[in-house]
């Protein structure tokens, strides 16, 4: 076990010497394909990371026992998967840390990682540091720092990340041989991780070429395009990708025989940006700041162009980009509106019905603040907007049972079906 | 074909068969005990018979029990709201809007006009198996409730959130003695406001209205309340518990083999896949061991029969039973009862004296004392000397089993009350809020729902295998978690166990919030009358990891430990004031309700007279209408709070018109500035009034969200009032920001308070066609804001200049300042004075609008009544000069205060610090906590106190006074 050392504030840090010790690095999983594929930059560094699959209802009472209870089911979730880790005697605690990410807005979100600090503790883990994983310079650590070129590997496994899933979902529930898609999904993710592992795969020339490449290869598959009910599904980040989070919603959908459609992961890494800039112009503020978040920002969005222009090169439908979103949401809500998802899950369900998804499950913890606002708040007006938007806002909580929730996305897929035969 | 329709509900079963002409050739409504599957297979057998010959038959399956059984069996699924649209659609054509109430769902479905189908959230549940709940509370059964709420003469205002909130209310104005007819129609109200609240979210509920389901067909008291409501005169259909069979039918059109169907639903067995914990017991021999080692925990009894030494009397009034004891003066118990309360504990309480005085006609009381909810009102009715707090009283009598005890736990009927005992004293203090505490007689109500009594219940659960995980949540949810196992195929041995474990958690980990026996110590007492059964008792100690003592009068420790406090107390007294023998004979009881009319919150009063003339009047926040005195205001910081935003007033004959401004969330604070800023730029400020409920109730129908906090959704009440006077103009910015008062890394409002003026721009009718200023503005950048504020401005009042916001502006910001120097410098007048007259402070934490009477329910004043000093958190958190060490991200600024004011009582022995907690607040998850850490690092005691819509201050009184009588016990000791 490496030497224990604090910073003023007495927060232990993840330092050199356990680098070299080779801790193991546990990171909680979110979205399943994007996270398989982003954790290779930090195999790339030199990082012995570890992506928690593990599920199951004890990670939420893993959670329910050291963290507050009325916090967000997200923390729970996250808390409760690492806790639980650190306990299955799989992993040296003397020799693991765990890393979390921090966005640092106005939400309870940012607060995670001292809620795990804090269940460390009580959990008699409180020599197992914690590595913040943030683009906001927030706590520094000697033996792990994010650089520019790690953003950009990173950026690139969630472009393939975002590429995969959309070109899945597409595919899934028309392919004639069931689990060609499946096929598909495995090879690439299993090709990324070689590629990224290896330090290669992240310019934009690489990122374009191996986009074309999943494409071409997932229009190969043989389809038989008869109608579905179309789902698209918003919300909170954590609820709405992860399946531990939302009792498996995507494959829900799929077995009732939905097509369903999940807004990519970039489109939150764009907005994040864009708050710097609309901070700025809203409040106003450093401009050398707003210079750097531009600039970022429009090498995000360049990406984010590379998968609408391969999709529809190879025949597929993109969800439109963040500009377009950002266009839909105007006079609906405020730019400034920037906590958690904010304005963009606003955004999105506006674009998922111009899509064609005009069925949506707004999917959000119980009790989530930004949502009471752009979620929840925001049915009313979207359907004075559009009469087609058929949508159902669903709480997730440990205490929240799967059949009630499941009844009520029913409900809505039963209004859906008779929308899809009057067509 | 003939097509059949069923309907599997959470307490029903309905089915219906219909000709090829939608004719109903059978129907029959059960209840299925929670037995599904036998039903159903019972059900099939009967159907078969009633098919007319050589006609085919098609099957379609409603209902949310039924989801499960239809896949497994390969009966197509209907859901239920949509298989209510189909039969409304064709029964009752030209329907506007269906309002159909089931066992646990609420629905609303509108079907002109933009079809739109609502189902109540998994947070507001309850309203069939509610008004069950509710009819076991009142002790009269379900049929009886019409009847009652038919004579009633006015309504209380109940809770409207959830049934467990309800139930936290109704208690107390039984206690106090208001008349069931008054709160069976309460009782109704609360449904119907709920459903309208919960569900119409904005939407107008008007035209053709259906009433449907069980409570609605079988309550005519609850459709006029709809009525009422709605200003409608609906309509309940023939057939209206059958529509979801109905529609079910209608969209049958896959044909049933019966053999097949009837084998394989006797073959379903649900998938055996749900969470369990491990077994209470493994054998027999474990259980006899656990049942040995707890009869040893004793209490030494004697007979009151003959019995001529000196007595006292305990009586612990709770909130679903009356406890009573007589003891001797070394403790020994003679003579006790254990009774339901049955809604009023007057009559028990006179029954139990009357018992007494026939076993022990000479008896020679030397002392009484009375604890509970119903203390007051007892004490009055029959002269007890003493009122004694509850948790004093668990604690004296705890002391009895093992003086050195650390720790109690005391789940009853309906509260968990913990305390930590350091030193003798009481060291802290944990209660229930009102969100989780439906604990005790949730078991009862679970049972009988069942089919079970509590014993039996409680009984088969302690062998079971796999006792089912249900996590430790409120009522509501655990109702769906349990039919969600039953379909999974857990026994009612596993869920009966299962629930007790639910309890356990729920007191752990919800309540004390603990993570290891450490925290709490080794010696542990349990008590309160659930602690009664074995299962919860085995389930506290397996989840704790300890063995904990149960005394053998564990129901009883309340009213035990009142009778040695009496004995303490009155040692040198001739002879206890409680009424004797005599006197009990023309014992009369009689209940007036009134309206106070004292003051602006016109309370609803209980007035009871009792023989003598003895009076006590229940349901006042304050003392005016039992001192007929105003209270004295000038110790209560949030009534100067009140007053300075009074003074706020609108400039007549402003060029720029009138501009409304909404007083809730930010603007408590805000005022003062948007006030000067608007003032300054000419316009006529119109301000809204405090909260009430009436203007509550009138913004409730467009509340998006049910589960935000009840500070944001009074904020429709406010917005609504001033459109409704004809304000053209509204100025109710966003603010991500607030200022940095440099007391944390950030300083952002939660996001509720910072958009939501976004959801009032979504959600409120009418409000486009008006002025209404819900821009993003920076105040925490006072040099760019002027510009900033100018832009935003010229879009919709394009004449005002620049030059005129940078005036407004820099007055603003001074008035602002000046405003909080104002506070300030009361606040210090208070704690000056209040330490001059030793008087104990108490800090009442929490945000800048929680000084609106609405959303503390009067607390301050309650407090006040105390004779203790009030101040605010933002009136100390400028006083620690370092910014306060916190374990979390401290970057809200109204949290900030918080940390900072914590830390600052923490180094000032005189104050006391109570947190008021939002119920529905995310962002107080994480404040609580670090508020009761910073506190508890320097030994002081945290109080939390959870507030919603409830207007009962029962909870709250006990928590104070508990908190109260230990600082005090505190001083005492440290006198000595």
């Amino acid at each position: 076990m490496a030497k224990l050392v604090y910073d003023d504030n007495g927060r232990l840090i993840f330092t050199k010497e356990m680098r070299k010790e080779n801790y193991t690095i546990l990171i909680p999983m979110m979205a399943k394909i994007h996270f398989e594929i982003m954790k290779n930059v930090f195999v790339h560094y030199g990082y012995n990371c570890v992506l928690l699959n593990t599920e199951g209802p004890e990670i939420a009472q893993v959670g329910l026992k050291y963290v507050h209870n009325d916090t967000c089911y997200p923390a729970l979730l996250v808390i409760g998967q690492l806790i639980h880790a650190l306990q299955s005697g799989k992993y040296d605690t003397e020799k693991t840390a765990l890393m979390i990410t921090q966005t640092g807005g106005g939400c309870r979100a940012s607060n995670y990682i001292h809620l795990l600090r804090k269940a460390l503790v009580k959990a008699g883990f409180e020599n197992v540091p914690v590595i913040s994983l943030n683009m906001s310079g927030l706590e520094k650590n000697s033996g792990f720092s994010l650089t520019i070129p790690m953003i950009r590997r990173i950026a690139a496994g969630l472009i393939y990340g975002d590429m995969i899933m959309a070109l899945d979902n597409q595919i899934k529930p028309y392919e004639i041989n069931k689990g060609d898609s499946q096929t598909l999904v495995d090879k690439w993710v299993t090709k990324l991780t070689k590629t990224l592992a290896d330090g290669h795969g992240f310019t934009k020339k690489e990122i374009a070429e191996n986009l074309d490449s999943i494409a071409e290869e997932f229009s190969g598959i043989k389809v038989n395009r008869v109608p579905k009910v179309r789902v698209g599904i918003v919300g909170e980040i954590y609820v709405k990708y992860s399946a531990l989070g939302n009792n498996d919603l995507e494959q829900f959908l799929y077995d009732q025989g939905c097509e369903v459609n999940l807004p990519g992961i970039i489109g939150f890494a764009l907005f994040k940006v864009d708050n710097r800039m609309e901070d700025y112009k809203l409040y106003g503020g450093s401009r050398a700041k707003y210079l750097i978040a531009k600039k970022l920002f429009s090498y995000l969005s360049s990406l984010e162009g590379l998968i609408i222009e391969s999709q529809k090169k190879f025949g597929f439908r993109p969800n439109g980009s963040y500009e377009h979103t950002k266009k839909l949401v105007k006079g609906m809500v405020g730019y400034g509106s920037k906590m958690g998802e904010g304005w963009l899950l606003t955004g999105e369900m506006l674009e998922l019905i111009e899509t064609g998804f005009e069925n949506i499950v707004c999917t959000q913890p119980f009790g989530c603040l930004p949502n009471h606002i752009n979620g929840k708040g925001m049915i009313r007006p979207i359907k004075m907007l559009d009469e087609r938007a058929n949508i159902v806002a669903i709480d997730y909580d440990p205490g929240a049972p799967k059949v009630n929730q499941e009844n009520r996305i029913k409900l809505m897929l039963a209004v859906a079906k008779e929308q899809l035969e009057k067509k | 074909m003939v097509r059949i329709g069923l309907d599997i509900g959470s307490t029903t079963v309905k089915c219906v068969v219909l000709d090829k002409d939608n004719r109903i050739l059978y129907q029959t409504y059960e209840r299925h005990y929670s037995q599904i599957t036998s039903k159903i297979a019972e059900l099939l057998k009967t159907i078969k018979t009633k098919i007319p010959d050589g006609e085919t038959a098609a099957i379609a399956m409603s209902g949310s029990a039924g989801m499960g059984v239809a896949d497994a069996c390969g009966i197509d699924f209907i859901q239920e709201v949509y298989a209510t649209r189909v039969a409304a659609n064709t029964f009752i054509p030209n329907t506007d809007v269906v309002i159909e109430l089931g066992g646990e769902d609420a629905k609303i479905l509108f079907l002109s006009g933009g079809m739109e189908v609502r189902m109540n959230g998994s947070c507001a549940g309850g309203t069939g198996a509610f008004i069950d709940q509710m009819a076991t509370l009142l002790n009269v059964p379900i049929e009886q409730l019409n009847g009652l709420a038919e004579k009633h003469e006015k309504t209380y205002t109940i809770a409207s959130r959830c049934g467990v909130f309800a139930k936290t209310d109704i208690q107390p104005l039984l206690n106090q003695g208001a008349k069931k007819e008054d709160v069976a129609a309460s009782i109704f109200m609360a449904v119907v406001n709920q459903t309208i609240a919960g569900l119409a979210q904005g939407r107008e509920i008007k035209g053709k209205i259906v009433y449907l389901g069980g409570p609605l067909t079988f309550i005519p008291q609850l459709r006029a309340g709809f009525d009422k409501a709605l200003n409608t005169a609906g309509i309940c259909p023939e057939n209206s518990l059958y529509y979801v069979s109905l529609g079910a039918a209608l969209c049958a059109d896959k044909s049933i083999d019966f053999d097949v169907a009837e084998k394989k639903i006797e073959e379903y067995r649900g998938t055996g896949n749900f969470a369990f914990n491990k077994p209470l017991f493994n054998n027999e021999k474990e259980l006899e061991e656990f049942r040995e080692r707890h009869a040893r925990a004793k209490v030494k009894k004697g007979s009151l029969d003959g019995y001529s030494g000196n007595a006292f009397v305990g009586i612990d009034a709770g909130s679903t039973t009356v406890k009573g004891v007589v003891t001797d003066a070394e403790g020994t118990l003679l003579y006790s009862e254990y009774l339901s309360n049955s809604g009023n504990p007057v009559p028990i309480v006179k029954k139990f004296l009357e018992n007494i005085y026939t076993i022990c006609p000479d008896i020679n009381i030397k002392g009484s004392a009375v604890t509970g909810y119903g203390e007051e009102i007892i004490k009055n009715a029959f002269g007890v000397d003493l009122g004694i707090v509850e948790t004093i009283a668990h604690m004296t009598a705890a002391k009895k089993f093992m003086p050195d005890v650390e720790f109690i736990i005391d789940i009853g009927g309906q509260d968990i009350k913990c305390f930590k005992i350091r030193g003798g004293a009481i060291d802290n203090i944990f209660l229930n809020e009102a969100c989780s505490s439906g604990c005790g007689s949730f078991l009862q109500t679970f049972a009988n729902a069942l089919g079970y009594s509590a014993e039996e219940f409680s009984k088969i659960g302690l062998l079971a295998k796999h006792p089912v995980d249900l996590g430790s949540r409120c009522t509501v949810f655990m109702n769906s978690s349990v039919k969600q196992a039953q379909k999974d195929g857990a026994t009612i041995e596993d869920i009966s166990s299962g629930l007790c474990l639910s309890v356990v958690k729920n007191a752990l980990y919800k309540v004390i919030r603990v993570s290891s026996p450490r925290e709490l110590g080794r010696k542990i007492v349990v008590q309160g009358g659930t602690f009664l059964n074995d299962a919860v008792l085995r389930a506290f100690e397996q989840e704790m990891g300890t063995d904990v003592i149960r005394p053998d009068i564990s129901g009883l420790m309340g009213a035990y430990g009142a009778a040695l406090y009496a004995k303490e107390m009155c040692s040198d007294k001739e002879q206890s004031s409680i009424l004797n023998m005599k006197k009990l004979e023309s014992f009369e009881h009689k209940i007036k309700a009134i309206n106070c009319g004292g003051c602006s919150n016109n309370c609803r009063l209980t007035v009871n007279t009792f023989s003598g003339g003895r009076k006590f009047i229940a349901g006042n926040r304050c003392e005016r209408p039992v001192t007929k005195k105003s209270p004295d205001d000038s110790f209560n910081i949030y009534q100067y709070k009140l007053e300075q935003l009074q003074s706020y007033k609108p400039m007549e004959g402003a060029k720029r018109g009138k501009i409304g401004i909404p007083l809730g969330l930010n603007m408590f604070e805000m005022l003062p500035f948007w006030h000067t800023f608007l003032t300054k730029l000419d316009f006529e400020v119109v301000v809204s009034p405090f909260s009430n409920r009436k203007l509550y109730l009138h913004g409730q129908q467009t509340i998006p969200s049910d589960t935000v906090c009840f500070p944001a959704k009074l904020m429709h009440g406010h917005v609504q009032w001033l459109l409704d006077n004809d304000i053209k103009q509204i100025f109710y910015p966003c603010m991500s920001y607030n200022f940095d008062e440099h007391l944390g890394d950030n300083h952002y409002n939660c996001p509720v308070v910072a958009y939501y003026p976004e959801v009032i721009h979504a959600n409120i009718r009418g409000i486009d066609d008006i002025k209404f200023f819900h821009e993003f503005v920076g105040i925490h950048r006072p040099k760019d804001f002027p510009k900033k504020i100018h832009a935003e401005l010229q879009k919709l009042f394009p004449d005002i200049t620049l030059k005129e916001v940078k005036a407004a502006a820099k007055a603003s910001y001074s008035e602002y300042e000046d405003y909080l120097k104002r506070i300030r410098d009361y606040g210090n007048d208070i704690i000056k004075r209040a330490r001059e007259k030793g008087k104990e402070i108490i800090v009442l934490a929490g945000r800048p609008y929680h000084a609106d009477p609405e959303i503390n329910h009067g607390i301050d004043k309650l407090i006040t009544s105390f004779d203790v000093a009030i101040v605010s958190e933002d009136i100390i958190s400028n006083k620690e000069a370092k910014k306060v060490k916190t374990g979390v991200l401290n970057q809200w600024t109204y949290h900030s205060r918080m940390y900072a004011a914590a830390e600052y009582v923490s180094h000032n022995d005189d104050m006391e610090l109570v947190q008021l907690v939002s119920f529905g607040c995310g962002v107080d998850a994480i404040t609580t906590d670090e508020v009761r850490a910073i506190l508890e690092r320097h030994g002081r005691i945290y109080t939390q106190i959870k507030i919603d819509e409830i207007t009962n201050l029962g909870a709250v009184k006990i928590r104070l006074r508990s908190l109260l009588a230990t600082t005090n016990n505190a001083k005492r000791n440290s006198n000595i």
